[in-house]
């Protein structure tokens, strides 16, 4: 494929399960976005770290693209980002190639990703 | 501007692609996202982010990318349709020409007028839609009925603080600063950035209330802005690394509240030069919150001293603004919430300063309109307001009725009958809004004729309409996007239609269109409807939008759509420029001059002048004669991202993300009753019930269980009995009718007590009729058989028409 060696990038600290890349990505595939997606957001929590403490939680949103992702070639060819970076809610995703997301992700800190799908 | 000029493209595939910004319908609040909407051979093809718009930069929500399985869905109605009075409640409905629509109610509304007098119609309008800015013009002029009703027990909603705003404050809406006013956003060298946003009985992410993109959040939190969240339950936004929550027993607010002001006078925390030249009453509010020490503030709302401690001291600092929600308004207690609500921001000298506390000025932009649309109204018609004399606090400041005095009118008819009803955008049967809605259901059959504007069939539609009115979507009309309905502007947007499936006319077009043709004309001899040119829409919209915009902005209806996105930009310390009265003089648009942290309307009204806390009025503590019976605190009404209130629920792409309601239960206490996650479950107060699947999470406390409002089940049966489901998860039946604060506001939506049990699925149960509140005092003592510690019924009593 055209895009070889590009990633996606979670700033997966920021990401609040919202399923606006879900239904882009459908939107985009033309999927069933029950049997079929192509983007999946899990949950991972909340968990209360420490007892008694109202202030200390792990509670995250991992959105992991699936096979069926593209990358949406067809847009980048036309000079628009993948939709699910054009419209996640909190711009937690990014996209270019891998080598750059790496540098992105040194930037970002804790609770980054990096897939290449 | 910001954005390019052109609104509408070509594309070389032969589709054409138009700019918009979002509202309703289906709902959401006016938050205005910037969207391309992209139509080919008559069908929504493509809804593409706008990256031009600066508050939103290209992000959009499911809802709206949603757009095109919504727009052309069969479960829409798009035809006017008629169903004979005798057979509602029954799927009968005939579709029928808009000349036979307009013929049909007109002359019903002038046969109404003629026999009963004009206030016996009566106007529902929703929650959020954009029908908020048009079903109180369709009342007072369209119609001439002065009587138009949110139908929420206590007004529960925006409401109240906004009347509370306007009494205590003198302004319009505060909202938190997100530098949505300027076009270089927190560029702006004006802006600072807050150092704390805190979130009160509000989830902005999911919910955007009012207009205020909720993610705005998130932008501010990768600059550095921390966020504190004071709510019963775990939100994740409140669980992000650095984030500080306050975790409260539902309805304990007032509470928390005074607590936090307590320890930032005591520990002298406060902004003295603030409090000496722009506060009211600073010596009669602090002794009032020394009563409210953080130990025995813990025992009223479970909070923990310490944590009351370490949130006020980071209030304390400037600037943090704190964004109050829902919960303020759906509390009887919530007039006293909102009251310290706005004294915290005062005290701390976080008024109307950059990154705090924004207000806006003291009347609606373009709210002029929907004001003087009241002219088309004789006084003594005015003075026929259901409640407005029994309730001078709610009525001074909203036009419409009491709700709560509304039903008890509809089933009395006292002081006399309504006729006739038309609702527009509510489908307050499922409800998002009422309480008792079993009695509305009854209340709603007892009139000659009802009509209701809608996208969808409702149980509402279904169980009381007798002419169906379709709306078009938010892509099928001209409109505007008003951030916070015109009280705090942060934005303005043009929406533009893109298609128009069917024959279905908008909020505007119904009230142009109706309004011509009834061509009322007020006391003063002159019509508000008449005067738009062209008998298509396509001009006397735009001719109607342009005479609003024309006078108050100097652009016309073309001009907005062409700049796409109206930023005002924004003048911080009004109150100091004289830019809050209409006299011109610095100060507050109070009574006094200055915040009222004692208030001289309140006083005035019977209430007490100073905030206080009372008990939930259906806890454990205040009932502990049924304390065993039901152990739990219920809570209801966190929104999400898939649908709006009762909205949505019939698209399979929104359903997707939640099939069936969940109730909320912490796994120790589900394991006390063998429930497990995924298990029907049966919620039940004295009130009423539902059911719904339990979820088992450690968001909620132990003694804490929250459930999902606004459920009904469109795929299943539609007619009397079933309607759509409509009784069957239906948390709102558990909230009783008139049990609402002092000055006519607030009602225990998020607060009552409850038990629970493991059912074996959905059906199965047998609704409880909710009762009147004053007869459920001997019904209660009779079924339970205890003496009941009545402390609040009364109150209503001297006014209530039964």
């Amino acid at each position: 494929m055209a895009y070889e060696g590009y990633a996606l990038l979670f700033d997966y600290k920021y990401c609040s399960n919202c399923h606006t890349c879900e239904v882009a990505c459908k939107n985009h595939l033309n999927v069933d976005i029950a049997k079929t997606p192509g983007i999946v957001v899990k949950e991972v929590g909340p968990y209360q770290l420490e007892e008694g403490n109202p202030d200390a939680w792990e509670w995250k949103n991992f959105p992991i693209p699936t096979k069926l992702c593209d990358l949406c070639a067809s847009r980048l060819d036309a000079g628009k980002k993948p939709s699910c970076v054009h419209h996640c809610l909190a711009k937690c995703i990014e996209y270019g190639p891998v080598e750059d997301m790496a540098k992105r992700a040194l930037e970002l800190g804790r609770a980054v990703s990096i897939i290449i799908p | 501007m910001a954005m390019s000029k052109e609104w509408r493209r070509e594309n070389p595939d032969g589709s054409v692609s138009i700019r918009s910004t979002c509202w309703s319908p289906p709902g959401d609040h006016p938050v205005g996202c910037g969207m391309w909407l992209t139509v080919k051979d008559g069908k929504l093809i493509d809804v593409e982010g706008d990256e031009e718009h600066t508050i939103t930069q290209g992000r959009l929500c499911l809802r709206a990318l949603n757009l095109p399985e919504i727009v052309h869905s069969d479960k829409r109605i798009v035809y006017p349709m008629k169903r004979d009075p005798k057979d509602r409640g029954k799927d009968k409905w005939e579709r029928i020409s808009w000349d036979e629509a307009f013929d049909l109610v007109c002359g019903k509304v002038n046969e109404m007028k003629e026999k009963y007098g004009a206030e016996s119609i009566l106007v529902f309008g929703g929650t959020g839609r954009e029908a908020c800015i048009y079903y109180y013009p369709l009342g007072f002029s369209t119609l001439q009925t002065p009587n138009v009703c949110y139908g929420q027990s206590g007004w529960s909603c925006y409401g109240p603080r906004c009347s509370i705003t306007d009494y205590i404050l003198g302004a319009g809406y505060p909202e938190i600063d997100y530098a949505g006013y300027f076009e270089d956003r927190f560029d702006n060298p004006e802006f600072e950035l807050p150092k704390y946003v805190v979130c009160w009985g509000k989830n902005p992410l999911p919910s955007n209330p009012d207009g205020l993109f909720g993610h705005a959040i998130i932008d501010m939190m990768k600059l550095g802005t921390k966020v504190i969240m004071i709510d019963p339950r775990v939100t994740w936004l409140g669980a992000c690394e650095g984030n500080v929550n306050l975790l409260i027993k539902p309805g304990t607010d007032a509470a928390i509240g005074l607590g936090l002001a307590n320890v930032i006078i005591e520990e002298d925390l406060y902004d003295h030069d603030f409090v000496e030249n722009w506060c009211f009453g600073f010596d009669e509010f602090a002794e009032r919150c020394k009563e409210y020490p953080p130990e025995k503030v813990e025992e009223m709302t479970w909070a923990p001293a310490e944590q009351i401690r370490k949130v006020a001291r980071l209030m304390a600092q400037k600037p943090v603004s704190i964004a109050w929600g829902l919960a303020v308004d759906q509390n009887p207690n919530g007039t006293q919430v909102g009251h310290i609500t706005i004294a915290l921001q005062a005290i701390t000298g976080n008024i109307d300063i950059p990154g705090g506390l924004t207000l806006g000025p003291p009347s609606s932009l373009l709210g002029k309109w929907r004001m003087e649309t009241r002219k088309d109204l004789a006084p003594e018609l005015w003075d026929k307001r259901l409640g407005s004399t029994e309730y001078p606090a709610l009525s001074n400041a909203m036009a419409t009725t009491h709700p709560d005095f509304t039903l008890d009118t509809l089933e009395t008819d006292k002081p006399y009958k309504i006729h006739m009803i038309w609702f527009n955008s509510s489908n307050l049967l499922a409800p998002t809004c009422s309480a008792a809605p079993t009695r509305w259901h009854d209340a709603f059959l007892r009139t000659d004729f009802n009509v209701v504007q809608d996208l969808v069939m409702t149980p509402t539609a279904m169980a009381a309409a007798d002419v169906f009115l379709p709306l078009p979507t938010v892509a099928e009309h001209d409109g505007i996007v008003i951030t916070h309905y015109g009280r705090n502007t942060v934005f303005l947007g043009a929406m533009n239609e893109a298609l128009r499936v069917g024959e279905t006319k908008s909020d505007v077009e119904i009230c142009i269109e109706f309004g011509k043709r009834l061509n009322n004309a007020g006391p003063d001899g002159t019509s508000t409807w008449n005067i738009f040119e062209g008998d298509t829409r396509d001009k006397f919209v735009n001719s109607f939008f342009t005479n609003q915009l024309q006078p108050e902005l100097g652009f016309d209806f073309d001009k907005l759509k062409e700049i796409g996105l109206y930023q005002p930009g924004y003048d911080y310390r009004k109150y100091e420029k004289g830019m809050l009265r209409f006299d011109g003089e610095p100060g507050f648009n109070t009574v006094t001059g200055l915040i009222e942290l004692y208030s001289t309307l309140f006083e005035a009204w019977g209430e007490d002048p100073l905030p206080y806390f009372e008990e939930p009025r259906w806890s454990q503590v205040s009932h502990p004669e049924l304390a065993e019976k039901y152990p739990y605190m219920m809570t209801s009404g966190a929104r999400e991202y898939n649908t709006f209130h009762s909205e949505h629920r019939m698209f399979p792409t929104n359903r997707f993300f939640r099939q069936y309601p969940d109730i909320e239960i912490h796994p120790d206490t589900a394991a006390k009753y063998g429930i497990e996650e995924g298990d029907w479950v049966e919620v039940e107060n004295p009130f009423g019930k539902a059911r719904q699947k339990a979820h088992l999470t450690i968001v909620v406390d132990p003694r804490v269980v929250h459930c999902r409002h606004g459920w009904w089940y469109p795929e299943q049966d539609g007619e009397e009995p079933n309607l759509f489901g409509v009784w069957k998860s239906n948390v709102n039946t558990m909230i009783p009718h008139f049990d609402i604060g002092q000055l006519g506001f607030g009602a225990g939506f998020k607060s009552t007590f409850c038990s629970i049990k493991k059912v074996d699925d959905l059906d199965g149960l047998v609704p409880k009729k909710s009762l009147d509140i004053i007869k459920e005092r001997d019904e209660l003592e009779a079924q339970e058989g205890v003496k009941i510690d009545w402390t609040r019924s009364d109150l209503h009593r001297d006014h209530r028409v039964i």
